[in-house]
């Protein structure tokens, strides 16, 4: 038996209801307890050494139960979601802030567009909802019209201030000075020491969430690939994947071999790009230009084989429109060859630079300690020492196929800018060999399956590693089998948490290269 | 640095030429660009970017334009750090509730005469996102705007293509 159940049924016994034929994919428990059950469990969890992986709500006045919170937790290859049922009157639960860390956004996010109220939360801030939104207004309700805009009104987001004397504060965003996304950033600081840094997201929030709502199944991988654009194809994939398994679609050897190769293209692209920019915020312009150029590269070939630079809308349910012929095979190895070699180059350039090396090297440091407590994924997490890759545990296809594809992902443990340059460029590597493995083992076979619309009263999971880290989807559909939530969770959504720890101490002009190292996406957390 | 100077000459200057449609189409562009921009700026184009809720696609193209193949910056146009010395504002969409008065804001930091172009098709008109109690829709519905330039993301030609168009308005 799993190593979550049996913690859980050990520790709540009688008070646990597994349930059956409901959550798909079936590897993925879930099981309903008492409302007032729901911290034990997460204790119960945690002494498992289990980590959050997300929490949610759904609004099930349609199925006329009132709402519902979900924690998933995740163990190795594992995931166990727990449920409670809120009745519609009392909407409110125990929050498990005080065991999981991250639970501290997802909360305020359930209470600011749910409107059920964690009990026992330390900080009931409004959360993606800012204080000119209308008090009673809760986007996730079904009875929210979503389709008006809402009235501005007065009111004030009370900051978290830091006083003494010397201690200044330096406000930053939305509008940033380079060309990126929308937040703020609020900076406490002793002369150039950092004490603390609050952010505030939720600029680009586009109610993405309720958007999924309105859309029928068949289309949603569209506004999916839109959640961040550039983990475009990792997002499709998660939700596509969910979907097929609620309806249970079985793709193609070869819409799953050619998915992958896609997820790896995209993962190289962006690492590449992050390299750069990260050594750019170093004031290491060379790297940028050089790593500009390799992305460029690997666009271009994207656009000539696929049709999009970055592959949006090839993943569709079902499997993909796009293949790729002999000429294609060798035109991308050709381009792999190319790469390989002068990425190698570049990387020694770049270890060899004592100036580079002590910009990053102790900057940013988030402590293996702390990447646990605040149970960050994907590259964040991996150069924290936290080995997490669903392409390795709970691995999907091709990815569980460990004879043909094997996967060595580097796992260092200082968690400064210098690991996460490190884990970036050692993921590149992997990503140039496993695409020529898969180029040349590439299965034949169908592009796409059909795909069943899911029945009414029943629920998808997904878990898929974008280059940033875990996506997770969980779709959920309603009495008459329409979209009734979609749940979206980007790594971005926790891994923003680990960005506020690693800038203690550190020096305010090191922050843009922190949050290079970093390198959220606003979009995919503010949904 | 051995190493450095060897990588650099090893590249060369990759900025297009390059084979196929595009060169004709980036030559094109570039040349009547670098000509405007020299008349009617000064030689120098100062451009804000303002991310007013799109999913980052937008950025990522925007950014091409700066990499060394698309290499802007040789017709003289830059991305300034401030709308306050912009000449033009390139707004990404679609316009989020919560981006809305930032966004004015940055319109009313630019100094006039200014130009906004509205980028990729959810900048043109809220796209996927439409409009509902989170997005507003297009910039046009916020701010005054000369040129809009659609695609999911526009290619980098394209973006290029929307600047010339604009500042030919001017």
């Amino acid at each position: 038996m799993s190593i979550l159940k049996k913690a859980i049924i050990s520790s709540l016994g009688k008070a646990v209801q597994f349930i059956e034929a409901y959550q798909y994919p079936v590897s993925v428990h879930y099981c309903a307890v008492p409302r007032e059950k729901f911290t034990d469990a997460a204790k119960a969890m945690k002494n498992e050494y289990a980590l959050l992986a997300a929490e949610w709500a759904t609004d099930e006045t349609l199925f006329g139960r009132g709402y519902g919170i979900f924690a998933c937790y995740r163990w190795g290859s594992e995931y166990l979601i727990v449920k409670i049922q809120i009745p519609a009157d009392d909407p409110a639960f125990p929050s498990i802030t005080n065991i999981f860390l991250p639970a501290y956004r997802f909360e305020r996010q359930i209470e600011s567009l749910m409107g059920v109220k964690p009990l026992n939360h330390p900080d009931l801030r409004p959360w993606i909802k800012f204080e000119d939104w209308p008090q009673d207004a809760y986007p996730l309700r079904k009875s929210f019209d979503a389709s008006r805009p809402m009235p501005r009104v007065a009111g004030q987001y009370d900051w978290i201030k830091a006083e003494g004397e010397g201690v200044y504060e330096i406000p930053v965003g939305p509008v940033h000075a380079g060309i990126i996304e929308p937040g703020h950033f609020r900076f406490q600081a002793v002369g150039e020491t950092i004490i603390n840094l609050e952010e505030r997201l939720g600029y680009v929030h586009k109610g993405i969430e309720k958007r999924f709502e309105s859309m029928r199944w068949e289309d949603g991988f569209r506004l999916a690939g839109r959640v961040s654009g550039d983990t475009t194809v990792a997002h499709s994939i998660a939700y596509c994947m969910a979907l097929e398994s609620m309806t249970g679609c079985a793709l193609t050897e070869r819409a799953h071999w050619l998915r992958a190769i896609f997820l790896e293209r995209e993962r190289i692209a962006n690492h590449l790009g992050d390299i750069g920019a990260i050594c750019n915020d170093a004031a290491f312009a060379f790297m940028l230009y050089q790593m500009m150029r390799l992305k460029e590269m690997v666009l271009r070939t994207n656009l000539k084989l696929f049709g999009h630079r970055f592959i949006m809308d090839k993943v569709v349910p079902g499997g993909v429109v796009v293949d790729i012929d002999e000429k294609g095979k060798q035109e991308m190895l050709a381009e792999l060859d190319y790469l390989a070699k002068d990425f190698d180059r570049l990387v020694d350039i770049y270890r060899e630079n004592p100036s580079i090396e002590d910009r990053v090297r102790d900057t940013g440091v988030l402590k293996p300690e702390k990447a646990r407590e605040l149970c960050v994924v994907g590259i964040v997490a991996r150069a924290s020492g936290l080995n997490l890759d669903c392409r390795i545990y709970h691995p999907f296809p091709p990815y569980d196929q460990h004879d043909r594809i094997e996967l060595d992902v580097p796992v260092p443990i200082t968690g400064d800018v210098y690991a996460r340059v490190k884990v970036r460029i050692g993921e590149v590597r992997e990503s140039i060999r496993i695409i020529r493995l898969m180029l040349e083992d590439l299965p034949a076979g169908r592009l796409t399956s059909p795909v069943t619309l899911p029945s009414a009263e029943c629920a998808g999971f997904s878990a898929v590693e974008g280059w940033r880290g875990e996506i997770i989807y969980w779709l959920q559909a309603g009495p008459k089998g329409e979209v009734n939530r979609c749940m979206v969770r980007d790594p971005s959504s926790v891994n923003w948490l680990g960005l506020e720890q690693a800038i203690h101490g550190n020096i305010v002009p090191d922050f843009p290269l922190c949050n290079k190292s970093f390198n959220q996406s606003y979009s995919g957390h503010d949904l | 640095m051995i190493r450095i100077l060897r990588q650099i000459f090893r590249t060369g200057i990759v900025t297009e030429p390059l084979p196929g449609e595009v060169t004709a189409e980036i030559e094109q562009v570039g040349a009547r660009l670098e000509e405007t921009v020299r008349k009617r700026f000064s030689g120098s184009l100062a451009i804000r970017q303002v991310d007013a809720g799109s999913c980052n696609g937008c950025e990522l193209e925007i950014h091409a334009i700066n990499n060394p193949i698309y290499n802007c910056e040789r017709y003289g146009i830059h991305f300034t750090a401030s709308p306050r010395f912009a000449d033009m504002l390139l707004v990404t969409g679609p316009v989020t509730r919560n981006m809305e008065i930032a966004l004015r804001r940055t319109y009313n930091a630019t100094p006039s005469p200014k130009l906004v172009v509205a980028v990729g098709d959810c900048g043109c008109n809220g796209g996927i996102f439409g409009e509902s109690y989170a997005s507003l829709g297009g910039v046009s519905k916020i701010i005054p705007v000369d040129v809009y330039i659609p695609g999911c993301p526009p290619t980098p030609a394209a973006l290029l293509n929307g600047i010339l168009k604009a500042i030919s308005k001017f």
